[in-house]
């Protein structure tokens, strides 16, 4: 029995303009003690899937289980098994830090509670704010407690949801150290995010979402290994000619450029050399998960 | 404690810590009412013989009050949870549209008397209105609280912005209140008004209340338990129907 399910799962939202198919027959497992990753561009569907998964929402069709348990005819076994680190930087303003976590321990039925929370305080270096209003915290401490709060009733399978949008490195730090300790206890993770290099770097199996419709689903190795070629990176404070510019990806100064073979750097080489390109801090190394990934989403037809 | 249990403390130290503005406060506005009312109207209004006016003010005050705090609370607890965000914390556990209806009419009901209670405890030491049927002020103090909870939880559910909510309150809400006779008897109104009053299930709640404090009442009491009894039947099973099928909350 894997530990998600996503079955036909297709969901239209209709509205006075029309109707919307946000997701299009989704259907993937996620196996027990896996670290999934869910990828796609901003509005391929990846919270709504989330959405249906949690209860949030509810699908047009298809069906969604989570350890066996059905999402709709099943939600409250469903909803035990599942921890959900939302998106959005939510919190009640009413209550402190330790209030809070009780209350949400207390809705699972748990009663005492307060070994485990105080465990996930001191392991999301939250400790000394336990008696902190949520008013009070900065936004990477809100983070932290909506992470406690997902946790709060030791899920099996744990999902966050895009949980390093602007998060400064050392909760990064902490947050997946944390983590990678629950995965390696036998928690199942399902973890979206835009940083394809903590994707990588984390997961062991990914599934790629485009406007709806799953248009990749292997191990992580496996995606990485189809795309043998290697990349030109460099630095320059030039425009590229056209010719390179519209097969180039570029972030700011660095600019990186697809090839197969060594002839074909030279080839490129050539070409910039020509055009009067000064290019520094050139390197020379394989593809890696973003250039996957930008060739799937520009390649798959939608 | 259980979830539901959980929910309901929630519910209530939500509105505990700020009891100033939500328990207080509403005993204050009460009592001025009383202060103005009865000073002005109390050589001119004579509603039953041997009741003078200030006295049968006081439980339609009271009423007004239990009525009026029941609804604020899960109203206005909903609709900030909706409009924060915060109610995902709710969504995401294994509690049942019962468990909701429950926690949420719960504390409704516990803000709502202990606001009554206060009016009472404040306006009971300016003219004590006596306590004849006692039986009779539980049970429609209970009702008239549980019945105003679930109508709060309906506007919460329903409302999506704070004004839609403000619009509920105002035009509905304090409406029905104030035209329910907390402030006069209906046989005092044109025939128009009288029968329109008859249709206005928070005048049985007010009528019946009173009922137990001067053993006199505008109609049976048995006949106002009747209607806010169908009344608050009616409202529950709305709520819960809504909180079932995830109006609102589950898209």
């Amino acid at each position: 029995m894997p530990a998600v399910s996503f079955q036909s799962v297709s969901k239209t939202y209709v509205g006075p303009r029309g109707s919307l198919r946000a997701l299009d027959e989704v259907g993937f497992d996620i196996e027990r003690g896996e670290f999934f990753g869910l990828l796609g561009p901003n509005g391929a569907g990846k919270t709504t899937l989330i959405s249906i998964l949690a209860g949030l929402a509810r699908a047009s069709a298809g069906r969604v289980t989570v350890m066996g348990h059905d999402v709709v005819s099943d939600y409250a076994a469903a909803r035990r098994a599942l921890g959900i680190v939302p998106q959005e930087l939510v919190f009640d303003p009413f209550f402190s830090v330790r209030e809070t976590l009780r209350i949400q321990s207390g809705y699972f039925g748990l009663k005492r509670n307060d070994a485990w929370i105080d465990e996930l305080l001191q392991e999301l270096g939250l400790a000394d704010k336990h008696s902190a209003n949520m008013r009070q915290l900065s936004g990477g401490m809100k983070r932290r407690v909506l992470v406690a709060q997902a946790l709060v009733h030791r899920p099996p399978v744990i999902v966050l949801d895009e949980p390093t949008a602007g998060v400064d490195v050392e909760l990064r730090q902490t947050l997946w150290q944390f983590i990678a300790r629950l995965n390696r206890e036998g928690h199942t993770v399902l973890l979206t995010t835009h940083y394809l290099e903590e994707a990588e770097a984390l997961c062991s199996r990914i599934a790629m979402l485009k406007q709806g419709r799953v248009v990749a689903l292997d191990r992580t190795a496996n995606l990485l290994a189809g795309k043998a070629s290697t990349m030109l990176r460099f630095k320059t404070d030039q425009p590229l000619p056209s010719a390179l510019a519209a097969r180039a990806r570029v972030t700011g100064r660095i600019a990186q450029l697809q090839a197969h073979d060594a002839t074909e750097v030279e080839a490129l080489l050539a070409a910039l050399r020509a055009a009067g390109v000064r290019v520094e801090d050139l390197e020379i190394g394989r593809a890696d998960l973003e250039d996957v990934f930008l060739e799937i989403m520009h390649g798959a037809a939608a | 404690m259980s979830g539901v249990g959980t929910l309901l403390y929630k519910e209530v130290l939500r509105f505990w810590k700020v009891a100033f503005q939500t328990v207080a406060a509403p005993v204050l506005t009460a009592v001025l009412y009383l202060l103005i009312f009865g000073h002005v109207l109390a050589d001119k209004v004579q509603v039953f013989e041997d009741v003078g006016y200030t006295r049968f003010l006081i439980p339609g005050l009271v009423m007004m009050s239990v009525l009026q705090n029941a609804f604020a609370n899960s109203s206005s607890s909903l609709i900030q949870s909706k409009i924060t965000g915060n109610l995902v914390f709710l969504l995401v556990t294994p509690l049942s549209h019962w468990a909701w209806f429950c926690a949420y009419v719960g504390a409704s009901m516990v803000r709502g008397l202990t606001v009554g209670l206060g009016v009472l405890l404040v306006t009971a030491w300016f003219a004590p209105p006596g306590l004849v049927q006692p039986l009779w002020v539980v049970v429609f103090a209970l009702l008239g609280a549980g019945m105003l909870g679930a109508l709060g939880l309906i506007a919460g559910l329903w409302a999506d912005k704070f004004d839609q909510m403000a619009a509920f309150q105002n035009f509905i809400i304090m409406p029905m209140t104030f035209l329910s006779g907390v402030f006069y008897s209906v046989h005092s109104l044109p025939s128009f008004w009288y029968t329109l009053s008859h249709l206005n299930p928070f005048f049985y709640m007010i009528d019946g209340f009173r009922r137990g404090f001067f053993g006199l009442s505008d109609v049976s009491p048995w006949i106002s338990l009747a209607v806010v009894g169908t009344s608050f039947v009616a409202v529950s099973a709305c709520a819960l129907q809504l909180l079932k099928s995830g109006y609102k909350l589950r898209h």
